[in-house]
């Protein structure tokens, strides 16, 4: 038996074929729109992977450092280290800000890590693409690869210059942003330091207030202006466990001893997904329903469209007595092998592409899989209709018109 | 001819439909979780580490002369200006001595009351002496009553303590105006040292509290600088070790230095060592006090120990160490480190041996499980 589908496709090759890829730019779209739903998800994944810690002891009754601003003293950590079952703690911050190098700037995320041994002091970039960790206590930044930033580049954060001395790579706060780590005591100043002109008018300020200028003690407004420009605060504890230690545990004890709230990973987890990007996530949704509906709907018109153009070699081969089974795999056969074409065409388009995006976008297999059959179970459906119109041609039409 | 027509569309099917698959079939394979994790490795070597510590510090001067009057009083006049160079015993300012000469002035008056008050008591001691010893001559002579010769001898003990009450008045008037010149000269804001005016605080005219500087005074040979260190990176800081200082306003510039010492007080709110580095030669011109400084201390070198760059550091499972390569696949070796230096080397005391593969830079995270690509450099990261 001959394979009239393959000899119907054969016909008109180029038309198919271009039919085809059309359809799969159209599927790879579609996949984008998944990949990027995947990656902002992966962003918040991401960005509590790699500040590997199991605990988050932020101000209380704060959603932070992420969702919402939080700030607790930089000497808590001490009092968690006293605590069972806590490995390490270490202070960190956290400010997204324009990051400006020459003329550019660059919208990043600030992290301030406190100092150490790479491997010992979570919060640091746990692996690097170039160049080496952080050495020095000032004036050296790891950036994420994303910010365009180079080994050797100086980076302005705030009034001091930054030397770049290592490059990471998928280092992003939740919204995508690029990380750039710097030591945390520069990182304490940027986050509180205003600009020059500020701090004038802010001693001026403070001179011309009688109570704290009193002309019989020296030295009193010297104390107050000193006091006004430090910052001893961080925006969270990074905790690690010992093993064997239940996050729940330690974090009922922290909760219950040191009055903060603690997050779990899987508390941080719900508050990335869940809060943060919800509405995007929504959105993105949102969009990925309507483009499953619109190519489901051009699929079915390209199907009925091809079965429309050879109604008359339908009628001719029932008229010859073709059987109607014979009939109805072709145009089946047809309709998978375009989806067949299309699924292939997008895949390899949206894998191409992902790259090009300025977020992140993850191809999950799994997404590459339901895509797949979502792709065949569309092309089957919409062939159910041009098979019924097909079937119902009368053969009399071949001869007349 | 019509199979040549089939058979030339075939090709051309062909054509399209093969590379599709195998594009298809190569980003399946390549892209993904399921991909390879291309990282980049570099052998443990055997090198030196030369260990560094770096911190910063502002200039400070290690003497700071606080100029100003001990009595609460007005400023009269202030000579010197800031960045005046003045020495030793040069007077820069007085105070305002209100009614202080006027009293000095009364005490003369007084002492010269003394004086005269003295002359008084003499001529009357002397005319005492006179009269008792001619009334002793009399009385012996039998010639005068017994009686008058003792009044005599009264009289003169009288006036001889009259006369070293006199002495004494002048004494007391002359150490009040001593005191009084004293005070006068206090008034006087003198240089105790050679320096630099570095503040000028209170100018002709205002009052000031006792203890107020109304001059501030350095030694410019005398600046330092103040160097903090974090706690965690200061190990081997000790004195004597050779710094390299660098002026935030001179960044082009190394100044050789010393560390002086190392403060036995840290800052624990900081969780800061302090620690007095000097210049070796003093910096011309002198650095403005409270400049910020960058100094980098050399820590002896360590020779001869298995070397591996910082980036190759990770942490799994609570051990800090590297991912070996072996034979194509990853075994994390955990491993005990020594010295590090500035530029990201780091000594393994235990865990490497000489010429072990280890990964270097990475992709992503790295498990166990995980397929490696070995590349050259890593796309994005070259220069």
């Amino acid at each position: 038996m001959i394979s009239l589908a393959s000899r119907d496709i054969l016909h008109g090759w180029g038309k198919f074929v271009f039919t085809g890829i059309g359809l799969g730019l159209l599927i790879g779209v579609t996949l984008v729109m998944a990949g990027v739903y995947r990656g902002m998800v992966d962003d918040g994944k991401a960005l509590l992977d790699n500040s590997g810690a199991d605990l988050w002891v932020v101000q209380r009754d704060t959603l932070g450092p992420y969702a919402e601003s939080s700030s607790v003293h930089d000497d808590t950590y001490r009092g968690l280290l006293g605590l069972r079952g806590v490995e390490r703690a270490a202070n960190i911050t956290y400010l997204t800000m324009q990051v400006r190098k020459g003329t550019q700037d660059v919208r990043a995320m600030v992290v301030g890590i406190t100092a150490g041994q790479p491997g010992q002091v979570p919060g640091w970039p746990p692996y690097l693409v170039a160049g080496r960790q952080i050495t020095r206590g000032h004036y050296e930044a790891v950036a994420d690869i994303a910010t365009g930033f180079r080994i050797g580049d100086r980076l302005s954060i705030r009034r001091n210059q930054y030397t770049v001395v290592g490059l990471t790579r998928r280092m992003v706060s939740s919204s995508g942003d690029p990380m750039v780590f710097i030591p945390l005591k520069d990182a304490q100043e940027a986050q509180f330091l205003k600009d020059n002109d500020a701090i004038w008018q802010s001693r001026r300020r403070t001179e011309a207030n009688p109570a704290l200028n009193r002309p019989g003690v020296p030295g009193l407004l010297d104390a107050v202006l000193a006091s006004q420009s430090t910052n001893p605060y961080v925006n969270a504890v990074l905790v690690t466990l010992e093993p064997g230690y239940a996050p729940d545990e330690v974090a009922d004890s922290i909760r219950r001893w040191q009055r903060l709230t603690v997050y779990t990973r899987a508390q941080m987890e719900d508050i990335l997904v869940g809060k943060l990007i919800a509405t995007s996530a929504r959105q993105i949704g949102m969009f990925l329903v309507i483009l499953a509906v619109v190519s489901a709907a051009i699929v079915a018109f390209i199907i009925y469209t091809l079965t429309m153009d050879k109604i008359r070699e339908i009628a001719v081969l029932k008229l010859i007595g073709t059987r109607n089974r014979t009939i109805a795999g072709m145009i089946l056969q047809q309709a998978v092998a375009l989806g067949l074409i299309g699924f292939v065409v997008g895949k390899i388009a949206a894998t191409f592409s992902a790259p090009f995006f300025p977020k992140y976008v993850l191809l999950v297999p799994a997404d590459t899989i339901a895509g797949f059959a979502a792709v065949m179970i569309i092309c089957v459906l919409a062939s159910l209709v041009s098979i019924r119109l097909a079937l119902r041609v009368d053969p009399a039409e071949a001869i007349g018109g | 001819m019509r199979a040549l027509k089939l058979q030339g569309r075939t090709v051309a099917m062909i054509a399209i439909i093969v590379p599709l698959v195998l594009v298809f079939a190569y980003v399946a394979m390549r892209s993904g979780p399921l991909a390879p994790v291309k990282v980049t490795v570099v052998r443990a070597q055997e090198g030196t580490v030369s260990p560094a510590l770096f911190g910063i510090g502002t200039v400070e001067a290690r003497h700071t002369h606080r100029i100003g009057p001990t009595l609460a009083g007005r400023v009269k006049r202030v000579d010197v200006h800031v960045g005046d160079r003045v020495r030793a015993g040069q007077l820069i300012g007085e105070m305002d001595a209100v009614d202080l000469s006027d009293r000095v002035r009364a005490q003369e008056a007084t002492l010269k009351r003394a004086q005269a008050g003295i002359r008084e008591a003499e001529a009357r001691q002397a005319f005492a002496q006179a009269q008792a010893r001619r009334y002793d001559k009399l009385s012996a002579l039998q010639a005068t009553s017994e009686e008058l010769a003792i009044t005599r001898r009264q009289e003169r003990e009288i006036a001889e303590a009259g006369l070293i009450a006199a002495r004494e008045a002048l004494a007391g008037a002359q150490s009040e105006r001593a005191a009084l010149v004293a005070q006068l000269d206090n008034l006087k804001l003198v240089a105790p040292v050679d320096g630099v005016v570095t503040l000028r605080e209170a100018e002709p005219g205002t009052t000031v509290v006792a203890g107020q500087a109304v001059v501030e005074l350095i030694d410019p040979a005398s600046l330092w600088i103040n160097l903090r260190l974090d706690q965690v990176n200061a190990g081997g800081l000790a004195s004597d070790l050779s710094a390299d200082i660098v002026l935030r306003s001179r960044s082009a510039e190394t100044l050789p230095g010393r560390v002086l010492r190392v403060e036995p007080k840290a800052d624990a709110v900081t969780e800061e060592l302090l620690a007095k580095v000097v210049f070796e030669h003093p910096p011309e011109p002198i650095p403005p006090i409270g400049e910020l400084a960058e100094v980098t201390v050399a820590l002896p070198l360590v020779q001869a120990a298995v070397v591996i760059p910082n980036a190759a550091l990770r942490r799994e499972a609570g051990e800090v160490g590297v991912w070996q390569v072996k034979e194509g696949r990853l075994q994390f070796a955990p491993l005990k480190l020594g010295a590090t230096d500035l530029d990201g080397r780091v000594q393994v005391r235990e865990g490497l041996t000489e010429g072990d593969e280890i990964v270097l830079y990475s992709e992503r995270a790295l498990s166990r499980d995980s397929r490696i690509d070995v590349v050259p450099s890593l796309p994005g990261a070259e220069r």
